[in-house]
C-alpha cells in the first residue's frame, strides 16, 4: 500500500512523487523568500552565537589547562611577611602537597630606556638550582637567569611593547638602589595570563612588568636570607585544597597571620575563570532567545502557508498522497530552513570565533591560543536549532494532518469577527476604518499578535543587555574620575617614615602630597575571613576620595572601617558590625566596627583613617605610598626625577590608567557588543518582516478592495504601517523591562571578588535600543509595503476566494 | 441628468503577456455610457468582458485607445489619479463581494463614503437594500445574498457617476440573486448612475436597457432591450 502510495503507475509509466513535492518545496521556499531568509538569518544567529561562545569557551579552557599542567601551576597560594625556608619544608611534608615553591616576590620599579615614567613591576625570585617546582614559566627567548648575576626574564608582552629583547638592559629599583639588569630572557608565566599590576583597572603591557632573577640577587637587595614570602604548592589530584590550605595557614601561624587560598582567588585565574563564566552564561542565553524567535517566526510563515494551500492540500490527498507524506513536506520546509540556517550560523560562527579568539590573545598571554570548536555544543547547537524549527513547525504540521479532504477543497470559511473588549475599550467613538481594521484584526488573532510583540521585545531586550555594557564602562570611568583627584600614585618598597610626604611634597613638580598606608590584613567576622588591603588614609585626604553607592563622598571614618560593598556581603557584615583585623606577619588583633559601606568596583578594599591605622601597625607612624597632585607643565621633569629616585616602587599616572581601562574595554566591548546590536537588529527585521508579510499574504484581498474603493497605494501601505507601529509601541515598555531583566542577570554573573559591573541603564542605550528596533521594523514593513503599489488589483479581487 | 453621456470609450485594447504568451483581451472597442442607462455587457468566459469592466473602473490600463470620462482622458491618469476616480465616482459590485471581514456592513460602507463629496450615507444606504436591521453585523454573520447586498450599498454610497457589476450574482442562489438585481436596479433608477453589469446568463442581460455582446475581444452584437424587463421578473 505504501509502495503504491509512492508510486503512482500510469499505463506503461511508472511516475513518482517524492520528487514534484520537493519541487513544490523549492518553489514555495522562493515564493517565501524573504521570510526564508528572515528565518535562516535568525537560526543562523543562534548557532553562531553558540559556535562562537562554546568554541571561544573550549580554546581558552583547554590553553588554560595545557598551560597550567605544562607549567605546574599551583592549586594553593600564600602571601606573608616573611618566614624560615624550614616553615617551607615542613609545609612540603603535608599530605596531598606534591610540590612547593618558596620564594621571594617584591614590588619594584624599573627604568626602561626611551620612557620617561618609571614602570612598576613585581620582581620574583628565581630557583639557585633548575626550575621552580611550581608555576614554572615558558621561555620564548634567550635563557634562565644565573644564581646571583644582574641578569632578569622579563614578560614577553612587556618587552614586546617596549622592543626590549635578550641583550638589552633595564634599570630596577631594588632595596633603595637602582641596579642596571641585563635581560636574558623572555618569558611566559601562567600566573599572570592576565596581568594585572598595583593600582591598574586592566592589563597595560606597557606599564607593568614581571620579572624573575636569581635568588641570592633578590636576598641580597632585600636583605633576607634563607626566607621567603611567597609560597605555592602544588597539590595530588586527591588532596582537598581547602584542607590543605588551613593545614599551611596553621603551620605559618607562628609568623604572623596569613590566608592560604586556592586558584579562585589567584587574580589572573580569578579573571579567566570569571571571563570563562561569562562566556558560557552568553553561549546558553542568546542562542535561546534567537531559537524561540526563529521558532516563532516558523510557526507563522507555516500556519499562514498551509491556510493558503488548503486547496492544494485537499488535491494532494485526493490524489491518495498519505497524511503523512504531506505533513513532512510541509515540514521539511521548516527543517530546510533550519539546516540553510544552521550552515550560515557554522561559518558566521567559525568566523566570529576566530576573531574573539584574537581579541582576547591580544590580553590573555597564553603560549598558544588558537579557536577550536567545541563539537558537543556544535551538535547540540544544530540539533536544539532542529528541534526549534520541528516545535515551531508543529502547528501547522499538524493543521495539514488533520485536515479531511473535502474540508480542504471546499473553500475556507473567513475568519469571524464579532465585538470583543478591542471595541468595548478603544473603539466606542469614532474611529476611521483603517484604524478598525487593524486592532480587530489583531485582536482576532491574539496570539500571533503575542508573539510578534514577543519577539520584538525580546529584540529590544536583548540590544539593551548588550549595550549597557558601555553605560557601566562610563559609571565606572565616573567613579574613578569622581573618587581620584590625584594624578599619580607612588609607593615605596617598604613602609616609610609619615614625614616622608613633606620630602614627597618637595619634589620636582608636585604641587600636593598625602601620604597613605597600605597593610595586608586578614579581616574576618563570624567564620568568615579576607585577605586585603587595609588603606589609612588622612582625615584631610583631598587626591582621593571615598564614595558611597550614590557615588557621593563620605569621609574617612575616625574610628573603626568603611568596608567595600562586596567585602562586607563576603563577610556578611553590615555598618555597626563588628570584624576582626590581623595585619599580615603579626599577631596583633583588633576588632573594630564597620563604620561605613563604600563603592568599589575593582577587587577587595577596606579604608580607615590613617592614624588609626598607625597606631594598630604599631611602630611609627609610617605612610607606604602617596597620591600626589602634579603641575602638568612641570609633568616631564617630574617623571624624570622619579626614574632616578631609588625611594619608590611603583608609580601609577591616574590618566594613563583610565585611558588604558577606557581602551581595553572598548576594544572588547565594541566588538562583542556590536555582533548582539546586528544580530538583535536581524531578529526585530525578521520579525516585523515576517508580520507585515503575513499580513500582506492573509489581508491581499482586503488591500485590493480598497484599492478598487479608491484608497492610494500610500494610504493602503498606512494600515500595514499602523500595525507595525502599533506592535512596536506594545513591545516596547516590556522589552526594556526585559532588557534591564537580563542586565541584572548580567551583573550578577560578574559579581566576583575582583570586580563587579554597576547595573546602569542610561536613557541613551534605551533610545538606541528603541533605534535600532524600531528602524530594522519600518525597513522591514517598508520592504513589504511597496508590493501593495504592484498588486493586479482585478487579478486579486477576482481571484477565488 | 439621466440619458446623459458619462463615458466614451474609443478603441480600446488591452492584451495580457506572460513571457511568450499573449491574449488579446480586447481588440478595438468602441462604446459610450449615459447615466440611468443599465448596459449588459453578455459574453462567454474569455471574451473581453471583465477586462472592459476593469478598464473602464480605472482598475487597469488599456494598451490603445482612449477612455473619456467628463471630458478627462482616464488612460492619461497616473495612479493616484485613477485612484481618485475610482474614489469619487465609481462603485463595484464583486462577485465575491470583497468586503472587508473586520468590519460592519455599516463600517464598510462608511469606508467607501471616505473622500466621496456628497455621500448616501451609510444607514441611508443601507437601508436601500433593506439591510437595516443588520448593519451592524459583520460580513461573516451575513448571508451571501446579504453580502452582497451590503456591498452594492458600499457601491453606491458615494453616489457614483459609474456603477460596475461583475457577475453579482455568480455567488448567491437565484432568490437572493434576483433580490441583489432588484437593489442595483433600484439604486441605478435612483441614483442616476451608467450601470455596466457583466455576466454570461442571457436571462439577466434581459434587465437591461442595452445588451453588448463581447465575442473574442470585439462587440460583436449591440441591441436594446424594449422594455426591459424588471428584475423581479427574472428567471433563470
Amino acid at each position: 500500500m505504501r509502495r503504491a502510495a509512492r508510486r503512482r503507475t500510469f499505463p506503461g509509466k511508472r511516475v513518482s512523487v517524492l520528487p514534484i513535492l520537493e519541487r513544490k518545496l523549492l518553489r514555495d521556499l522562493r515564493q517565501l523568500a524573504g521570510q526564508a531568509l528572515a528565518i535562516v538569518l535568525v537560526v543562523a544567529c543562534a548557532v553562531a552565537t553558540a559556535v562562537m561562545s562554546f568554541g571561544v569557551l573550549r580554546s581558552l579552557d583547554a590553553a588554560r589547562a595545557q598551560y597550567y599542567e605544562r607549567c605546574r601551576f599551583a592549586d594553593v597560594f600564600v602571601s606573608l611577611q616573611r618566614a624560615p625556608e624550614a616553615a617551607g619544608e615542613a609545609i612540603r611534608r603535608l599530605p596531598g602537597v606534591a610540590g612547593v615553591d618558596t620564594r621571594l616576590v617584591a614590588d619594584v620599579a624599573v627604568g626602561v630606556p626611551g620612557t620617561e615614567e618609571p614602570i612598576a613591576a613585581r620582581v620574583l625570585s628565581w630557583p639557585e638550582r633548575g626550575e621552580p617546582e611550581v608555576n614554572a614559566i615558558v621561555l620564548r627567548r634567550g635563557r634562565f637567569v644565573r644564581a646571583d648575576a644582574p641578569e632578569v626574564i622579563v614578560n614577553e608582552s612587556f618587552a614586546e611593547a617596549h622592543g626590549l629583547g635578550p641583550g638589552d638592559r633595564l634599570d630596577m629599583v631594588l632595596g633603595g638602589r637602582k641596579r642596571e639588569m641585563a635581560i636574558v630572557g623572555l618569558a611566559l608565566s601562567p600566573e599572570y595570563v592576565y596581568a594585572l599590576g598595583p593600582g591598574m583597572l586592566s592589563p597595560d603591557e606597557r606599564r607593568f612588568a614581571i620579572l624573575w632573577t636569581g635568588r641570592r640577587v633578590l636576598e641580597a637587595a632585600l636583605g633576607v636570607s634563607g626566607e621567603f614570602n611567597d609560597l605555592a604548592l602544588r597539590l595530588n589530584e586527591s588532596a582537598s585544597v581547602e584542607g590543605v590550605a588551613r593545614q599551611v595557614e596553621a603551620a605559618l601561624e607562628p609568623y604572623g597571620a596569613v590566608e592560604a587560598h586556592g586558584r579562585e582567588r589567584q587574580p589572573s585565574d580569578a579573571f579567566l575563570s570569571a571571563m570563562l563564566h561569562q562566556i558560557a552564561g552568553v553561549g546558553r542565553i542568546a542562542p535561546a532567545i534567537f531559537l524561540v524567535v526563529a521558532a516563532f517566526l516558523v510557526h507563522s510563515v507555516l500556519v499562514r502557508l498551509v491556510d493558503t494551500q488548503r486547496q492544494h492540500i485537499g488535491v494532494l490527498k485526493a490524489l491518495g498522497i498519505g497524511d503523512v507524506r504531506i505533513a513532512w513536506h510541509y515540514l521539511e520546509l521548516a527543517l530546510v530552513l533550519g539546516v540553510l540556517g544552521i550552515a550560515v550560523g557554522l561559518a558566521a560562527g567559525t568566523i566570529l570565533g576566530h576573531g574573539l579568539t584574537r581579541l582576547y590573545a591580544q590580553f590573555l598571554h597564553f603560549p598558544f591560543l588558537s579557536f577550536e570548536h567545541d563539537p558537543p555544543s556544535v551538535v547540540a547547537a544544530c540539533a536544539i536549532s532542529i528541534v526549534a524549527m520541528a516545535t515551531g513547525a508543529a502547528r501547522g504540521v499538524r493543521a495539514v494532518s488533520r485536515l479531511a479532504p473535502a474540508a480542504a477543497l471546499a473553500a475556507p470559511v473567513p475568519p469571524g469577527y464579532r465585538r470583543t473588549w478591542l471595541d468595548r475599550l478603544l473603539l466606542r467613538g469614532p474611529a476611521r476604518g483603517a484604524t478598525r481594521m487593524v486592532l480587530r484584526h489583531l485582536g482576532r488573532f491574539p496570539l500571533r499578535a503575542a508573539l510578534t510583540v514577543a519577539g520584538l521585545a525580546l529584540a529590544v531586550a536583548l540590544q539593551i543587555a548588550m549595550l549597557f555594557s558601555f553605560d557601566a564602562l562610563d559609571r565606572m570611568l565616573g567613579f574613578h574620575a569622581r573618587a581620584e583627584a590625584r594624578d599619580f600614585a607612588v609607593w615605596f618598597p617598604r613602609p616609610l617614615p609619615a614625614s616622608a610626604a613633606a620630602e614627597v611634597a618637595r619634589w620636582p613638580g608636585v604641587l600636593k602630597a598625602e601620604g597613605w598606608r597600605a597593610l595586608p590584613a586578614k579581616l574576618g567576622s563570624g567564620g568568615h575571613a579576607r585577605e586585603v588591603n587595609v588603606t589609612g588614609l588622612s582625615q584631610s585626604a583631598m587626591l582621593r576620595t571615598l564614595l558611597d553607592a550614590d557615588l557621593a563622598p563620605v569621609p574617612v571614618p575616625r574610628q573603626g572601617l568603611a568596608l567595600a560593598g562586596k567585602l562586607a556581603s563576603l563577610l556578611k557584615v553590615g555598618v555597626g558590625d563588628r570584624v576582626t583585623l590581623q595585619p599580615i606577619g603579626s599577631r596583633i588583633q583588633a576588632d573594630l566596627p564597620v563604620a561605613r559601606i563604600v563603592e568599589e568596583y575593582i577587587g577587595l578594599d577596606a579604608y580607615m583613617d590613617l592614624d588609626a591605622l598607625n597606631a594598630l601597625a604599631g611602630g611609627e607612624p609610617a605612610i607606604s605610598g602617596a597620591d600626589l597632585a602634579v603641575d602638568p607643565r612641570q609633568r616631564g621633569e617630574f617623571l624624570r626625577s622619579l626614574k632616578d629616585n631609588g625611594a619608590i616602587a611603583g608609580v601609577s599616572e591616574r590618566s594613563a590608567v583610565l585611558a588604558s581601562f577606557r581602551g581595553t574595554m572598548l576594544r572588547t566591548l565594541t566588538l562583542i557588543v556590536s555582533f548582539f546590536v546586528a544580530f538583535a537588529g536581524l531578529t526585530a527585521f525578521g520579525v516585523a518582516f515576517s508580520s507585515a508579510r503575513i499580513t500582506l499574504s492573509e489581508r491581499e484581498r482586503e488591500f485590493a478592495t480598497l484599492g478598487a474603493l479608491g484608497f492610494s497605494a500610500a494610504e493602503i501601505g498606512r494600515i500595514l504601517w499602523f500595525e507595525t507601529a502599533l506592535l512596536l509601541v506594545v513591545a516596547l515598555a516590556p522589552g526594556c523591562l526585559l532588557g534591564w531583566g537580563l542586565a541584572w542577570v548580567i551583573v550578577q554573573r560578574l559579581d566576583t571578588e575582583l570586580y563587579r559591573v554597576p547595573l546602569v541603564v542610561s536613557a541613551n542605550t534605551v533610545g538606541l535600543a528603541v533605534f535600532v528596533l524600531v528602524t530594522a521594523a519600518l525597513l522591514s514593513t517598508w520592504s513589504v509595503a511597496r508590493h501593495i503599489g504592484r498588486m493586479n488589483l482585478p487579478a486579486v479581487l477576482n481571484a477565488r476566494q | 441628468m439621466r440619458g446623459e453621456k458619462t463615458h466614451s470609450v474609443r478603441a480600446l485594447e488591452r492584451t495580457y503577456r506572460t513571457g511568450a504568451d499573449e491574449v488579446r483581451a480586447l481588440r478595438g472597442v468602441d462604446l459610450d455610457l449615459c447615466s440611468g442607462e443599465i448596459v449588459a455587457l453578455l459574453g462567454p468566459s474569455g471574451s473581453g468582458k471583465s477586462t472592459l469592466l476593469n478598464l473602464l473602473g480605472g482598475l487597469d490600463r488599456p494598451d490603445a485607445g482612449e477612455i473619456r470620462f467628463q471630458g478627462e482622458e482616464l488612460t492619461r491618469f497616473d495612479d493616484r489619479a485613477l485612484a481618485r476616480y475610482r474614489r469619487r465616482h465609481v462603485g463595484f459590485v464583486f462577485q465575491a463581494y470583497n468586503l472587508i471581514p473586520s468590519l460592519t456592513a455599516r463600517e464598510n460602507v462608511e469606508l467607501a463614503c471616505d473622500g466621496a463629496e456628497r455621500p448616501i450615507g451609510a444607514a441611508d444606504a443601507l437601508g436601500l437594500v433593506g439591510l437595516s436591521a443588520r448593519m451592524d453585523h459583520f460580513p461573516g454573520q451575513l448571508s451571501g445574498g446579504e453580502q452582497q447586498r451590503a456591498a452594492v450599498a458600499r457601491a453606491i454610497a458615494k453616489r457614483p457617476e459609474l456603477l460596475l457589476c461583475d457577475e453579482p450574482t455568480g455567488a448567491v442562489d437565484r432568490h437572493a440573486g434576483v433580490q441583489v438585481l432588484e437593489v442595483i436596479e433600484r439604486c441605478s433608477l435612483e441614483l442616476g448612475a451608467a450601470t455596466v453589469l457583466v455576466t454570461h446568463n442571457v436571462a439577466i442581460a434581459a434587465m437591461a436597457d442595452r445588451v453588448l455582446g463581447l465575442t473574442d475581444g470585439r462587440i460583436a452584437e449591440a441591441r436594446r432591450n424594449a422594455p426591459r424587463r424588471k428584475a423581479t421578473d427574472l428567471s433563470w
